[in-house]
């Protein structure tokens, strides 16, 4: 016989009520490898009969320390470290990161750069959200639409794959504006994602927005109150799907928002089928977005002219020494940022993604902390899974839309 | 005792059980292949011309799979379970009458293994049994999610083994007999399925939950509960589960198709002509066939599709709406029978249907305006 070793009752005392130690409810541990936790988050489940008496969050299997590694590489290479933190939202991370440092060293970003940066992030928000609603719908077991979500996800990869050569992990956003300009082909292939998708979005609403097996699982469960919302910090769809409209793209607009006529839609309900709706209003959202900034795409440069800060076109090192310095500074030791703490933030699929920056002068960061809105998210899931039962929860944790690797970093 | 007569049963019981255990392999590869057509994927097409040996593939990789006991499982009945769960699925087969007769050297072959006179109570009692294995399983495996699976599915069977029994005497109060033949001859003229539409319904949504398929999947319901009552189950233990679920679908297709849908007869409008059963026996089979095939589509359409429905709102279905709306239909067969109007049973039964739609309907309208 094989021993087992148990952990004790008395361990777990100050996480579950009462009634588990006197064995009248059941603790049942939901993952990390369990089917429906989008990737390793561990729960600890106390249940009456199928009825959740606590919800306890362990996390932490995902951790690989990316933010104590980017402490030892320079501002230029710290970046590819952001790309595996948020795998949904790499463009967005590589945003979120660039602005800090050029809010650090007050470096200018072209327009054209400006309005690349936008339809990408735009268009990785839509990724997001398509995994997303593939995985929500997977998890309440309608398995056709993850398949109908990952073909128009397959779109905006190769959109991506074109533009930087990459599917995932793109690293093409960089400081003081991108790698190179986008190929020719660019243009095309974003209008005809523009063209198509709005009616995949109309065929995802009319398998999901109105079917009643999916209204059942969704109405009324998961209810996060505007105030709760609030004291616990989410943000992103959950925060405008309780009701509060905030949105950094419109409050505190970055790289040329305000130019660009959108709305964020916001639902007072604060259940699982308002963050649905929300979400779903997004992407329609985004489209719009995307289609204004390529109608009004300017030439020019995509990278700033500050050499001291970005390294110089290739066809300028082979004529310039100075280029050619400029150059092999660059990419050896790398800038030296001014003395100094930033915070920046940008409007992530998920929410707030903010960076904290802080330099001693060198060229590597001193200290670099991300406020990642999967985190904050996660742990409403005690309060909102509470009362109901083990299916609702999985449509709980679906509906949150974490991503491990942006909790554990 | 008459050797030839022990022969036939013997030769007939054989093509029985290799008929559902065929059917089975090529189940999961209809399966897959159409899931795929739906999710714009192409599915297993390698092993053979359009896949055609990935059954073969499966079988031989469960066959060869370790089996493993995890520890402080209560052994005799973990062993034990999927035995029960498969038994019944195949015995079941037995009663359904898959063609008339023919004659081959001077014997009067007939196509059904048993024709018993109560057959309807066969398939009942049998069809019950195998949820035992199912809790068994769940209870023994030393496991909770097993153990929740378990519990779900005995939970869904006492919701659901009402209704199927209602629709059952729906189907003999019309075929006035509980010989499955006698039922399905009675179809010659019409089927059962055209004058009582939505007993048919009821009854393929009952069976649905019978065989724990998609939407009512509750006790396997692997984004919750892992695998539900075979988590801990590998190898051929597993796939004796697998088999079960699939050979039950094909026998509860069958069971659909001869109660409702005019089992083995042709098309009523055919009766006449040289397409029928009467003309041409061999017909017999093939139209059960394409019956169970199109029954099996709409299975696996409705897993592509749908949600799963919550187990709580699952009982509630059963209890609420499905039960009343039973009851409603055997009443009103029983009425049109004695007036002899079939035409009054269509027609309450849809309404009967649309009052239950509308139900539901105002259910989920309330449910979405209490959460402003």
């Amino acid at each position: 016989m094989v021993q087992i070793e148990e952990v004790t009752l008395d361990q777990l005392r100050h996480l579950v009520s009462e009634r588990a130690v006197h064995g009248e409810t059941m603790l049942l541990n939901m993952g990390p490898q369990h089917p429906s936790t989008h990737g390793v988050l561990r729960l600890l489940l106390e249940l009456d009969g199928e009825i959740i008496v606590n919800c306890i969050p362990d996390i932490g299997y995902l951790h690989t320390g990316i933010e104590k590694n980017m402490e030892a590489k320079t501002y230029q290479k710290a970046e590819v470290m952001t790309d595996r933190m948020d795998y949904l939202n790499p463009m967005g991370n590589n945003l979120a990161y660039c602005m800090a440092v050029e809010k650090l060293v007050d470096l200018d970003v072209p327009p054209r750069a400006q309005a690349l940066r936008v339809i990408l992030v735009e268009l990785q928000r839509i990724a997001s959200h398509l995994v997303w609603i593939g995985t929500h719908a997977l998890d309440l077991a309608a398995m056709s639409m993850f398949m109908y979500a990952f073909r128009e996800r397959e779109q905006i990869l190769d959109i991506f794959e074109l533009v930087s050569g990459q599917r995932m992990m793109t690293t093409y956003i960089r400081p003081g504006g991108v790698w190179r300009d986008v190929p020719v082909e660019f243009e095309a292939m974003v209008r005809e994602f523009v063209r198509t998708f709005p009616k995949r979005v109309d065929e995802y609403e009319a398998l999901l927005t109105r079917n009643p097996f999916f209204l059942d699982r969704l109405l009324g469960i998961g209810r996060l109150s505007k105030e709760k919302a609030l004291q616990y910090g989410v943000s992103g769809p959950i925060l405008r799907a309780s009701g509060v409209e905030w949105d950094l793209r419109k409050k505190r607009p970055y790289m040329g928002y305000e130019q660009y006529d959108f709305n964020v839609p916001v639902r007072t309900e604060g259940d699982n089928y308002a963050r649905f709706l929300v979400r779903v209003q997004e992407m329609r959202e985004s489209l719009k977005i995307i289609e204004q900034a390529l109608n009004k795409l300017p030439m020019g440069p995509v990278r700033s002219n500050n050499r001291k800060f970005v390294p110089p076109p290739r066809s300028e090192i082979g004529v310039s020494m100075e280029a050619l310095i400029h150059h092999f500074v660059l990419w050896t030791e790398g800038f030296k940022a001014p003395k100094g703490a930033i915070y920046s933030a940008v409007e992530s699929p998920r929410g707030e993604l903010g960076v904290y920056l802080e330099s001693d002068g060198g060229t590597k960061p001193y200290r670099i902390h991300m406020r990642t809105p999967s985190f904050e998210n996660l742990f409403v899931i005690a309060e909102l899974a509470r009362g109901h039962l083990i299916a609702d929860l999985v449509a709980i944790i679906g509906s949150i839309d974490f991503v491990l690797g942006d909790i554990d970093r | 005792m008459d050797w030839a007569l022990f022969w036939e049963w013997l030769i007939k019981s054989l093509v029985v059980i290799f008929t559902l255990l065929g059917g089975f392999a090529y189940l999961t590869l209809y399966e897959r292949r159409l899931l795929a057509r739906i999710q714009v994927r192409i599915g297993p097409n390698r092993a053979g011309p359009q896949g055609l040996l990935q059954p073969i593939a499966d079988a031989v990789k469960l066959i060869f799979k370790e089996e493993l006991t995890p520890a402080r499982v209560y052994r005799a009945v973990f062993f034990l379970a999927p035995v029960v769960t498969m038994v019944p699925s195949i015995v079941i087969a037995a009663v359904i009458p898959w063609g008339t007769s023919f004659t081959l050297g001077g014997r009067t072959i007939t196509l059904y293994l048993a024709d018993i006179n109560v057959g309807v109570l066969y398939l009942m009692s049998v069809a019950s049994i195998a949820v035992y294995g199912i809790v068994m399983a769940g209870w023994s495996s030393n496991n909770k999610y097993a153990m929740l699976g378990g519990l779900r599915s005995s939970a869904q069977m006492i919701s659901y083994e009402l209704t199927l029994g209602l629709m059952f005497v729906v189907a003999i109060l019309m075929g006035n007999s509980m010989r499955m033949i006698d039922i399905v001859e009675a179809q010659g003229e019409m089927w059962f399925g055209v004058i009582q539409p939505i007993g048919f319904l009821l009854l393929f949504l009952t069976t649905l939950a019978e065989v724990n398929r998609h939407p009512f999947d509750m006790p396997e319901a692997e984004q919750e509960l892992t695998a539900g009552y075979h988590t801990e189950y590998s190898g051929m233990k597993f796939a004796l589960f697998f088999m079960a679920e699939y050979q039950k679908m094909i026998v509860v297709s069958m069971i659909g198709a001869s109660l409702f849908l005019g089992g083995y007869r042709e098309f009523w409008f055919l009766r006449d002509t040289f397409l029928s059963v009467d003309r041409a026996w061999f017909l017999g089979p093939v139209y059960l066939f394409a019956k169970v095939i199109v029954l099996l589509g709409v299975m696996i359409w409705v897993r592509a599709t749908w949600p799963r429905i919550r187990y709580d709102r699952l009982m509630a279905l059963g209890w609420k709406i499905f039960l009343p709306l039973s009851l409603y239909l055997v009443f009103v067969t029983a009425i049109g029978i004695i007036l002899e109007a079939y035409w009054l049973i269509t027609l309450l039964s849809v309404l009967g249907g649309l009052v239950a739609v509308a139900v539901i309907y105002v259910d989920l309208r309330r449910k979405y305006y209490a959460r402003a």
